[in-house]
């Protein structure tokens, strides 16, 4: 088997990342006596003794170093990996939760549900960005759907606020559709003009017009969660999949179309193609500016939704820039995933998991300062950002505006 | 015409462009006066709203002081982003590198006691290096393992910010006798000097000598672009990196320094707000100037000149927009959409042009950031 330097390198980082887990388990994870309880429905639990089980976790790690740094493990580095980072966060909980106990399932119930702006803006940037757009302004769509629809749905209903959500991320795709493509802008300054647009204009609106109409502009019911019949009586994965509002199931839909659309449809083709490469594709008769167009307007739409997710799927109105740099994690999570939807999928659910640890960790009074579980989710991104991922390659043309011969 | 009067009519009608969308936007929010009919209620707000913007930005001697103390960050700020796209990196990190300058002169302001003639410049040079450090990580991280820098610097500000507040609740940072994340004062001979100093009894005018250190920055920025080897290879390596590599630059080790020198000029904005404006610092002391810088770099062009100009006019609006929402109830939101409109029409000449159906050329803009590959 040829090796590379590039990956034979990889490889190492990788075995000292496992000898860094393991210190962690020895030195942090073995300091809290006591058991952990995980509740996995509303009467049973596991219980992990936190101690113990960092010990053994700690002498699983040292052992897989070993075999990575001597002679690496080859087919099975990927399942190993996933295994030893899901067993050292098992361990980390269990550290946290010592002597006392928490919803296991309603952590993972939460992730989920606050994966989906996330995922849905990275889905919009990778719409755009796989036809040869930069798209800066997720986070702009995210926040200006959220204004409209909260505003719309308060003011009728929420499938007609989702829809306004919808349009609102349609237009502001539109706004940087024309500018980059028929008035050649920058990219990256359309998409940051944008997203100053949206935080100005919402923050604007919500002090000019709905702090003074409150109760008739910016005040609903948000959706309940629809129990999928069967499916939802799985134990453990039930609970966390499949009794989830109308958004999860809607994301999980989305990556799953995105992806078959990009790599096994003719329009996933083309717009790959005019990603990459638009003059070829501009020569074989695609319509490089209008798919774009096209694709563009998509983006804004799911972005959109995404946007909606905030006052119809969860809170029930706006607040001034309650998106709060969503948009900017599923910027990251478009790049951390290689601009594949999967790989989205994967950074935004990594995301809000960390987000949802911290909501249920920081209760507990662990000594360490709940700054630095707040701070998680950034450092663990960094972590798998350049330790495991590395340089990404970007769609070739994103950035370029394309000329008609 | 020439070449600069034909860019100075452009940006003037930009900015023209855009307070006249601005002032629909106020017109049609108004809902109340508009409900009863009564549009001319709404044209006076509208009057008295853009007459508050200019009279606040310069309309006095203090609107002045207002806007060079809101020009003085952005501009440092500003710099920070332009010179990392000169290099060909996308900065989204000038909060994070402005709050650890911010702490390591605020540390060095309160830490030590010395004649004021050492004492500032020891402190601004604090909070350089303090950016600086902080900037290198992206640039590392980048030329070690190739992670994108717009996803390091995004979480880099998160880490930075939590980081300040729980060093602002430690023994060391702390406040005597408050509970919340609020520092210590520098020494008074830490403090800059306050540029309208010698006029003793107008302590409402805040402008501070972080201004002057701001104009110095932008200089040096302007020196080291034009007159050293350093700035040149860093320029090639934001046009073409292979290219730069191939001419035999060590285009990795640039990236490190490049961000490193945008950091220490995004270190120095922290460090001015903190020796200057306020003389401690909070949770809130970078704001939303670290966002707002990348505006302040776009409208500039990631020029010298053009950063400067374009942080004065951001710190104009600023301080008008205060008083605007002082004298209306247009609140403060306006300017941030105020200032996008400009970006988005100076960005756009040709939908100038076609705005106001002017003939001849347009210059288009040159592209900022060379896609995600570079």
């Amino acid at each position: 088997m040829v090796v590379s330097a590039e990956q034979r390198k990889r490889a190492r980082n990788v075995g000292f990342a496992y000898l860094v887990l393991a210190m962690v388990c020895f030195f942090v994870f073995t300091r809290r006596p006591g058991d952990a309880g995980f509740k996995i429905s509303e009467t049973s639990q596991f219980t992990l003794p936190a101690q113990g089980f960092g010990w053994a976790l700690g002498i699983v790690l040292v052992a897989i170093a070993a075999a990575q740094l001597l002679r690496g493990l080859g087919k099975l580095s990927n399942v190993v990996l996933a295994l030893a980072t899901a067993a050292f966060f098992m361990s980390f909980l269990a550290w946290a939760a010592a002597g006392d106990s928490f919803s296991f399932v309603g952590m993972l119930q939460d992730t989920v549900s606050r994966s989906v702006p996330i995922t849905l803006g990275a889905i919009g940037g990778i719409l755009s960005e796989r036809s040869g757009v930069i798209n800066i302004s997720i986070e702009g769509m995210l926040l200006a759907a959220a204004c409209t629809s909260a505003i719309a749905a308060s003011l009728t209903n929420l499938w007609l606020g989702t829809l306004v959500g919808v349009l609102t991320g349609m237009a502001l795709a539109a706004v940087l559709a024309v500018m980059s493509i028929r008035y050649k802008v920058d990219q990256v300054i359309v998409g940051f003009a944008i997203n100053f647009f949206a935080l100005g204009i919402t923050s604007f609106i919500s002090f000019r017009v709905l702090v003074p109409n409150r109760d008739t502009m910016n005040n609903l019911l948000p959706v309940m969660p629809i129990r999928i019949p069967v499916l939802a009586d799985i134990p453990f994965f039930g609970g966390i999949f499949f009794d989830q509002t109308i958004f999860v199931y809607f994301s999980f839909l989305a990556v799953a179309v995105t992806t078959w659309g990009l790599y096994r449809t003719k329009w996933g083709l083309r717009t790959r193609a005019i990603g990459e490469y638009p003059k070829a594709a501009g020569t074989l008769g695609v319509d490089v500016n209008k798919l774009r167009y096209r694709n563009l307007l998509l983006a804004g739409g799911v972005a959109g939704i995404g946007g909606a997710w905030w006052p119809i799927g969860i809170v029930g109105r706006f607040d001034q820039n309650i998106t709060n740099g969503r948009g900017f994690i599923a910027l990251a999570a478009v790049i951390f995933g290689r601009w594949h939807p999967v790989g989205a999928l994967c950074g935004a659910l990594v995301f809000a998991l960390s987000e949802a640890v911290r909501l249920k960790i920081g209760n507990f009074d662990t000594g360490i300062p709940s700054e630095f579980l707040i701070m998680a989710p950034y450092v663990v991104t960094i972590i798998v950002v350049a330790g495991f991922i590395g340089a990404s390659r970007a769609p070739k043309a994103a950035g370029q505006p394309y000329e008609d011969q | 015409m020439s070449e600069t009067l034909k860019s100075l009519r452009f940006t003037l009608l930009a900015v023209v462009a855009a307070l006249v969308v601005s002032a629909f936007i106020i017109v049609i929010t108004d809902i109340e006066a508009l409900g009863n009919g009564d549009f001319g209620t709404a044209l006076s707000t509208l009057r008295t709203a853009y007459w508050g913007l200019f009279k606040g930005a310069f309309g006095s001697l203090r609107a002045i002081s207002n806007t060079i103390t809101g020009a003085t960050p952005l501009l440092l700020a500003g710099l920070a982003v332009s010179s990392a796209f000169k290099a060909g990196l996308f900065n989204i990190g000038a909060t994070g590198q402005m709050l650890a300058g911010a702490m390591t002169g605020l540390w060095v302001g309160f830490a030590f006691q010395l004649p004021p003639l050492i004492h500032v410049p020891l402190a601004l040079i604090a909070s350089a290096i303090g950016g600086a450090l902080f900037g290198a990580i992206p640039g590392a991280l980048k030329a070690r393992t190739g992670a994108h820098e717009v996803i390091t610097t995004i979480m880099l500000n998160g880490i930075a910010s939590f980081t300040v507040l729980w060093l602002l609740k430690t023994e060391a940072f702390k406040r005597e006798g408050r509970d919340d994340a609020i520092s210590k004062f520098v020494e008074e001979s830490a403090r800059l000097p306050r540029l309208f100093g010698f006029m003793g009894k107008r302590i409402d005018l805040l402008a501070h000598s972080g201004f002057i250190v701001a104009l110095l920055a932008t200089a040096v920025f302007w020196w080291l672009l034009r007159k050293t080897t350093l700035g040149f290879e860093m320029q090639a390596t934001g046009f073409n990196q292979e290219a730069a590599k191939y001419a035999g630059m060590r285009t990795k080790s640039l990236m490190v320094v490049s961000m490193a020198i945008a950091g220490s000029f995004a270190g120095l904005a922290g460090g001015s707000e903190v020796l200057g404006l306020y003389g401690y610092a909070s949770a809130t002391v970078a704001g939303d100037i670290g966002f707002d810088a990348i505006a302040v770099a776009l409208l500039g062009r990631s020029t010298p000149i053009g950063t400067l100009v374009a942080a004065i006019l951001f710190g104009a609006l600023q301080a008008g927009g205060r008083q605007m929402q002082v004298d209306t109830d247009v609140p403060i939101d306006l300017i941030i959409v105020l200032r996008a409109l400009i970006v988005m029409f100076i960005a756009a000449p040709l939908l100038v042009k076609a705005m106001f159906r002017i003939k001849g050329e347009a210059k288009s803009f040159g592209q900022t950031f060379r896609g995600w590959g570079g």
